[in-house]
């Protein structure tokens, strides 16, 4: 019945705290990103007047455009790779093990470690004097260490991929923990065999949960700092490490600001189309 | 003045009127029940005197004292919730407790307290249970419990027994009408079960789209529903379109078309002001039309065994809609005759 | 024999969490500057070095306060923004929590340079505080999506049958809202807390001269001979972190059951 909603004034109120902070730490400096991309540096202070300049360059040099390309190569791969491992993970606890919770806490526990000791440990794995070259080598099925494991795309892949996993299980789980299992009885009851009902009843119903883990890794990994810098190398650096570059080395922070602007435009834009394209897909598959 | 007197409250929610230009006085220790449908402003005019809405205009006063700006927790009243807001957090003793720490009873004060108000609603010794861990009858004893034992001058009950299954709200409405027999205070239940609020209460006031359409007992609201809606909802009813054809003191003529001229008492048109001329209604309950061969002919189209009586469907001709029958007869197919005994004929205004 | 298989997997799919993790703290107790095998023996000389680290430690007490101050102010935040968006029917709720939802879509850098330019036009200090802002944008959206799961299985009957029973609005605070909420509000804190602690980026930013303990660990990390030591420091971060996890779960399953005896 009509009358559970309090006073909206009190509503407000409570909300107006969060807003504020948020107005001041959030919007505030995202608008004077926009603004100081319009600048251009003059020494340690900008030059007068509004410019261009700095769109035309991130837009126009080659070098940057490799650069967000392979930020969104490398996340997209990321993203892949890391939902098609964490599935049947997820899968498996939400529908065949036999402690769940005992499974999603094994799950989580690798990220209580710090982020850059995760990241690390695969540098150490990874390195030419690392885990498997001198595994390898003791072995003796090599006589000289590897030195493509490391500094490549490839690594900057695996380590997201590790790094991220428990952001695929977690909402790819709740998702499926969701799904009403007498909707799977029903499948089975009107003639589907395992394979066809996962793909026209599981698979669907999970979909929300692999859409947001989608996003869930896509955006941060696009503009990560720590791996392609830890594991990377010249070949596998992203975005994010020109914008550092621009802010605390060269010095040219509308350049810094442009990069950035233009980064997290795309990011939303992408993400953006793959929701509405996944969306369109799984109302087309129905 | 009334004990609980309601005069002309409005209550609107984004500009629709929830509960309109309400009147209701309620007396010392009744038992009094609002009945209507679902979203009728049952629930929302419990609220405004429990003190959880504010009303827009009107005045709600509580043994002579004006209660629009009290706030809920100094109001002399307390509530059965529908959904029973059992404190999950808390057992059955510290939930009944719960609203007894202003008074600061010493530790045995409390206990013996409590433990009376356990014995009032035949919990004995499950004072220690979890909240998790109580039926659907034990936890509405509990929230009826928490509240009895503040002592409140009213009582409200919202829908009380409407989370449970059929034989315990059976046994549940006998408990509730001892135990406001045994406390002695004023209930004010709200329902939306006709067959609840008639066993249950004193005086019954029927609500409908924000309105009261009528105060009354139980028997009179059923023997002598005010208006065409009210006899629809508390229990089964027959209409006949009828024109008055002459109206004396004491008895009165009406030309019922299929039924033919009637001649019933003129008590039996109530006090709506009908006149000669006047295009009125005929209702009469299904018990009360009797099977006897030299009534109207018609045709049983469906019988239902209920026990020591059926219940039947008859078309007769000219009408679409079948006329409820009650009594015995016989099966499904079978040419009857019915009586319309006009003594239990009531005359209602026509909408129209 | 489909269960099988997906067994099986999950095992190799948890040793693909595992192994590199576990490598810190097996390599925290190697007698050898160098993280490769063979192992050479075991040391704890990579913990007593922590012991003498004035500069660990300093970043250490950085890092716990900046953790513990985010996660109060997160939480304080995502409690009454939780209360508002799930207790109240307000016009524009879905925009303005999509709104407060902002920084889970924006990368890290770009929150830590827009606030970097932020401090510098208002001339402010880079310093610890700045830091807790920074990261008060990273941790609010955390809190929120915590609390309202909570809020929604919260029964608003509760509140107004404390109030019907007697209790002022501050009274029904502390005797039914708070105890109910209070496992959501632990879970809120811890997560914030953790992530607070955990957060590099946006620190390396805005911290100016005062390091916290992951700009400490990334400063070492370009030094060959400091790994040791980095991995004993990881290892023990490992432990506290899993420990204090483990413990909040019991904490929560103790909650449940705990038989709360009458008066």
């Amino acid at each position: 019945m009509a009358g559970t909603g309090g006073n909206s004034r009190t509503g407000y109120a409570l909300l107006s705290p969060t807003l504020a902070v948020m107005g001041l730490a959030l919007a505030a400096p995202l608008l004077l990103l926009a603004v100081t991309s319009l600048k251009s540096q003059a020494g340690i202070g900008f030059a007068d007047g509004w410019t261009l300049a700095q769109y035309g360059e991130v837009l126009g040099r080659s070098s940057y455009r490799i650069l967000f390309a392979r930020s969104v190569g490398i996340s997209a791969a990321v993203t892949l790779v890391t939902l098609l491992l964490a599935y049947p993970m997820a899968y498996f606890v939400a529908f065949h093990a036999r402690h769940k919770f005992a499974w999603l806490i094994a799950l989580t526990i690798p990220f209580w470690t710090s982020y850059l000791l995760r990241v690390f440990a695969w540098k150490i794995i990874l390195g030419y004097g690392g885990v498997i070259n001198s595994g390898l080598l003791r072995l003796h099925l090599i006589d000289q260490p590897l030195s493509m494991l490391l500094y490549n795309p490839f690594a900057v892949v695996v380590t997201l991929a590790h790094a991220w996993a428990a952001f695929a299980i977690l909402p790819i789980y709740v998702s499926l923990e969701k799904i009403d299992r007498s909707l799977l009885e029903a499948a089975s009851d009107l003639g589907d065999g395992a394979v066809r009902r996962f793909l026209r009843i599981t698979l669907p119903l999970s979909m929300p949960g692999v859409i947001g883990a989608a996003i869930l890794i896509f955006v941060p990994t696009t503009g990560d700092y720590v791996t392609p810098s830890l594991v990377g190398g010249p070949a596998g650096s992203m975005i994010a490490n020109m914008i550092e570059v621009q802010f605390n080395r060269v010095g040219n922070w509308p350049l810094g600001a442009a990069l950035a602007l233009v980064s997290m435009v795309l990011v939303a834009v992408i993400a953006g189309l793959f929701v509405t394209a996944a969306r369109a897909a799984a109302k087309a598959a129905r | 003045m009334s004990f609980l007197s309601i005069s002309q409250v409005t209550k609107a929610f984004g500009g629709l009127p929830v509960v309109n230009a309400v009147d209701l006085a309620i007396e010392r220790g009744e038992f009094f029940a609002l009945l209507g449908p679902s979203g009728c402003g049952k629930t929302t005019l419990l609220r405004m005197i429990a003190g959880f809405e504010t009303p827009d205009s009107g005045t709600i006063s509580i043994d002579g004292d004006v209660m629009n700006n009290v706030p809920p927790h100094q109001r002399p009243t307390n509530m059965v919730f529908q959904s029973y807001a059992i404190f999950p957090h808390l057992n059955v003793f510290d939930n009944i407790a719960y609203g007894l720490r202003k008074l600061k009873l010493s530790k045995d004060q409390l206990r013996a307290r409590v433990d009376a108000m356990l014995a009032t609603v035949r919990l004995e010794g499950l004072g220690g249970r979890a909240a998790d861990q109580l039926s659907g009858g034990q936890r509405q004893r509990v929230a009826l419990a928490r509240a009895l034992v503040r002592e409140p001058k009213l009582l409200l009950l919202d829908e009380p027994l409407g989370a449970l299954d059929k034989r315990l709200r059976e046994t549940m409405q006998v408990e509730l009408r001892a135990i406001q027999r045994k406390v002695g205070v004023t209930f004010l239940l709200v329902t939306h079960d006709q067959e609840e609020a008639l066993s249950l209460s004193d005086r019954i006031a029927v609500m409908s789209a924000g309105k009261i359409l009528q105060i009354a007992t139980p028997r009179e609201l059923y023997e002598r529903p005010n208006c065409r809606e009210v006899a629809d909802f508390i229990g089964e009813i027959n209409f006949f379109h009828a024109t008055v054809r002459e109206i004396t003191d004491t008895t009165a003529t009406v030309n019922a078309g299929l039924l033919g001229i009637v001649t019933l008492p003129s008590a039996n048109l109530g006090s709506h002001g009908i006149k000669r001329d006047d295009h009125i209604l005929l209702a009469i309950r299904p018990e009360h039309v009797r099977f006897a061969p030299d009534g109207v002919a018609g045709e049983i189209t469906s019988a239902t065994f209920l026990g020591e009586r059926s219940h039947f469907h008859v078309k007769i001709a000219g009408r679409s809609e079948p006329v409820s029958v009650s009594g015995n007869a016989g099966p499904q197919g079978s040419a009857v005759a019915l009586i319309f005994p006009p003594e239990r004929l009531i005359g209602l205004p026509s909408a129209d | 024999m489909k269960n099988r298989a997906l067994f099986i997997y999950a095992l190799g799919y948890l040793a693909f969490l595992y192994v590199p993790v576990l490598f810190l703290p097996i390599f925290s107790f190697n007698n050898s500057q160098f993280i490769a095998f063979p192992l050479t023996g075991f040391t704890t000389r990579w913990y007593a070095g922590l012991g003498a680290d004035a500069a660990m430690q300093h970043a250490l007490g950085n890092s716990l306060k900046v953790g513990l101050v985010t996660a109060l102010l997160s939480t304080m935040l995502g409690l009454t923004a939780a209360k508002a968006v799930t207790q109240y029917r307000l016009r524009g709720a879905a925009a303005m929590l999509g709104f407060i939802s902002l920084p889970l879509f924006i990368p890290d850098i770009v929150l830590g340079i827009s606030l970097l330019l932020l401090l510098g036009l208002l001339n402010l200090p880079l310093s610890l505080a700045s830091v807790v802002v920074g990261h008060m944008l990273v941790c609010v959206p955390f809190s929120i999506t915590v609390l309202i799961a909570r809020f929604e299985g919260f029964d608003r009957n509760l509140e107004e049958a404390s109030a019907d029973l007697g209790e002022s609005g501050w009274m029904t605070f502390w005797r039914v809202t708070a105890p109910l909420m209070m496992p959501g509000i632990l879970a809120s804190l811890l997560l914030t807390f953790i992530t607070s602690f955990d957060e590099f980026l946006v620190a390396y930013f805005l911290s100016g001269t005062e390091a916290t303990l992951p700009i400490y660990i990334w400063g070492q990390l370009r030094f060959p001979e400091r790994l040791p030591t980095v991995l004993a420091l990881g290892a023990i971060i490992l432990t506290v972190s899993v420990a204090l996890v483990i413990a909040a779960e019991m904490l929560r399953n103790l909650g449940v059951k705990k038989p709360m005896v009458g008066a």
